[in-house]
């Protein structure tokens, strides 16, 4: 399995990022690669640097030290919307939606934005017949057709995390960083939503932050370790359930920690 | 139904909005003695709707709105003063005047919380109503640009007492700008202009270019801020600094308020409900007909524009009671 993952291209690299906040050394020399096609967990404790290196990824703050490529373009002092129009783009850990429009609204802005349209002031939303398919695809992707005209404001908290997945999905990303893409959703809500992730499409490559293990486990085929804002390990999901350097710092606490 | 056909409809003229612009146009043919009224209302009006594009669709909190009202306005003036005394020209030139200083204040928007904004824009207003003042050989200072003669509309309605005629311009310019703002709401771009408004960071996180789409809807608010503005010295044949004061980026606000904001038709609702009130207040107390509306906007913050318009709800509990 790894031989076939290290002959597929690397499509995110992020070399050396360093990252510091006055004294304070948040990311420290990490390097991570995401091949084409991967489903590349980060995990770590609390406070291990992952908010920090998915902000470096996608622009909101610019490193100290360290370049990032992506389908090897440096973009490493790119702003964040020119990275989203490159092909890589974010979920939130906080759901940030668009409270006062609809799922329907929402997902046809943003399609409309990603073809080009967003500039277009003469023409109604949706009038583009390709919008409107697009649209109609993903809200029945996303399982949001019924509720595609009510108010997101009003939505039930497992919908509007499948909607700010599928925001992110509209833009049609080459790399999609899920930032904690179950936390706090309701048991009854779970499974529609970990069924919706499994079936992201496959050639979309995918980098998750995860606490919970039992999704990190089932979903992904590579793994990287980061503790203290450095990396400890990476591997095949095997290799890390088995490191006892990871059961050591990560997994012997305790925390959700139920897998491996 | 399609998502298609979900998504055209909230785009779709309803059936009360041609009811309500055919009123609009018979009101000064039916009631001439109104006419002025009704010119004003119609210039407020669209005064407010500029507003609502920034405030209501973007998001951006302004109390310094009259700068473009007023440089249009003057503009106008002075064109017609100087120049040649064209409305339409005139109304074209100071829409362009408002539209560049639009296009340049548009910077100190970019960034900040709403109070920065409603600093900067205030600060803004407060220098413009100063340059007008300090430039008196140019404006006339404190005493007004006096001596504006306008020229007939399309060379042939010349602008006369009863008003007639500037209520039907000003009416037109409203309905051709109100229309372009209505297109421009419910398309993709008005779309993402509402997705910086509900999400900043998020819009940015899809590849909107957030600071690139407050320049535009700042500059095209600014646009037709000077158009009210042009139309307003252009039907008085007077600019004075009252154009650029404080307390007319507060009405204009307070109009928004009154009639909803995001809505577009609440800048038009508000601008009726707002002067024909302070009409019938300052005709019976001159002096203190601000602390009627005053009084009106603490009740209409408090109770809810919804609850005072359905008096049969305020006795009744808060909806979600159900059967006890």
């Amino acid at each position: 399995m790894s031989t076939t993952l290290n002959d597929t291209a690397t499509v995110l690299s992020a070399q050396g990022m360093v990252m510091r906040f006055g004294g304070i050394t948040a990311t420290n020399n990490v390097t991570l690669n995401i091949r084409k096609g991967a489903r590349h967990a980060l995990i770590g404790p609390n406070g291990a640097g992952k908010t920090t290196l998915i902000n470096l990824l996608t622009g909101v703050l610019t490193p100290t030290e360290g370049r990032i490529t992506l389908e090897g373009q440096d973009i490493t002092r790119l702003a964040p919307n020119q990275r989203v129009r490159r092909g890589m783009v974010r979920t939130f850990q906080i759901n940030q939606l668009f409270d006062s429009l609809t799922p329907l609204q929402t997902l046809a802005l943003v399609v409309s934005q990603h073809h080009g349209l967003g500039l277009k002031w003469w023409q109604a939303l949706g009038r583009n017949r390709q919008v409107a398919e697009r649209c109609e695809q993903l809200l029945a992707q996303f399982h949001l057709t019924e509720v595609m005209n009510q108010q997101t404001r009003v939505l039930a908290y497992g919908k509007r995390r499948l909607l700010e997945i599928a925001i992110a999905l509209a833009c049609e990303p080459r790399v999609l960083l899920l930032d904690e893409p179950v936390a706090g959703v309701p048991a009854g809500e779970r499974e529609e939503l970990l069924q919706t992730v499994a079936a992201l499409p496959a050639d979309v490559s995918i980098l998750l932050i995860e606490h919970d293990m039992d999704l990190v486990f089932s979903f992904a085929n590579f793994m990287t370790v980061l503790v203290n804002g450095t990396l400890l390990t990476e591997g095949t999901p095997e290799q890390i359930a088995g490191d006892p350097q990871v059961k050591a710092v990560y997994l012997g606490h305790g925390e959700e920690a139920t897998h491996g | 139904m399609s998502a298609q056909s979900s998504l055209l409809n909230s785009s779709r003229f309803k059936a009360w909005e041609p009811v309500l612009w055919l009123l609009a146009f018979a009101a000064p043919a039916l009631s001439p003695s109104h006419a002025l009224i009704i010119n004003e209302i119609a210039i407020v009006a669209l005064f407010a709707v500029s507003l609502d594009l920034i405030l209501g669709y973007t998001g951006i909190v302004s109390l310094g709105h009259a700068a473009f009202f007023g440089l249009g306005g003057y503009v106008a003036a002075l064109f017609a003063k100087l120049v040649m005394p064209d409305p339409l020209v005139g109304l074209a030139v100071g829409m362009l005047a408002a539209t560049l200083l639009g296009a340049l204040a548009s910077f100190t928007v970019m960034r900040g919380s709403d109070l920065t904004r409603l600093m900067v824009t205030l600060g803004v207003g407060l220098i413009l109503l100063e340059l007008a003042n300090k430039l008196d050989w140019l404006t006339g200072g404190a005493d007004g640009l006096q001596g504006v003669v306008m020229g007939p509309l399309l060379g042939r309605f010349e602008f006369d007492l009863t008003g007639q005629t500037a209520a039907y311009y000003s009416l037109t310019v409203l309905l051709l700008l109100f229309l372009l703002l209505r297109r421009v709401v419910h398309s993709p771009f008005g779309a993402t202009l509402m997705a910086i408004r509900d999400n900043r960071l998020r819009a940015m996180a899809i590849g909107i270019p957030v600071n690139a789409r407050l320049a535009a809807s700042y500059t095209l608010a600014a646009a037709v801020a000077g158009a009210a503005g042009a139309l307003m010295t252009q039907t008085t044949g007077f600019a004075s600094l009252d154009l650029f004061e404080f307390h007319r980026s507060a009405d204009v606000m307070l109009i928004l308020v009154i009639g909803g904001t995001g809505w577009l038709y609440g800048g038009v609702a508000g601008a009726i409900v707002f002067k024909l009130m302070q009409d019938a207040i300052s005709s019976i107390t001159p002096q203190y007909w601000t602390f009627w509306i005053g009084l009106f906007l603490v009740v209409l913050v408090l109770v809810g524009r919804e609850r005072l318009l359905r008096p049969w709800t305020w006795f009744k509990r808060p909806s979600g009671g159900g059967k006890a």
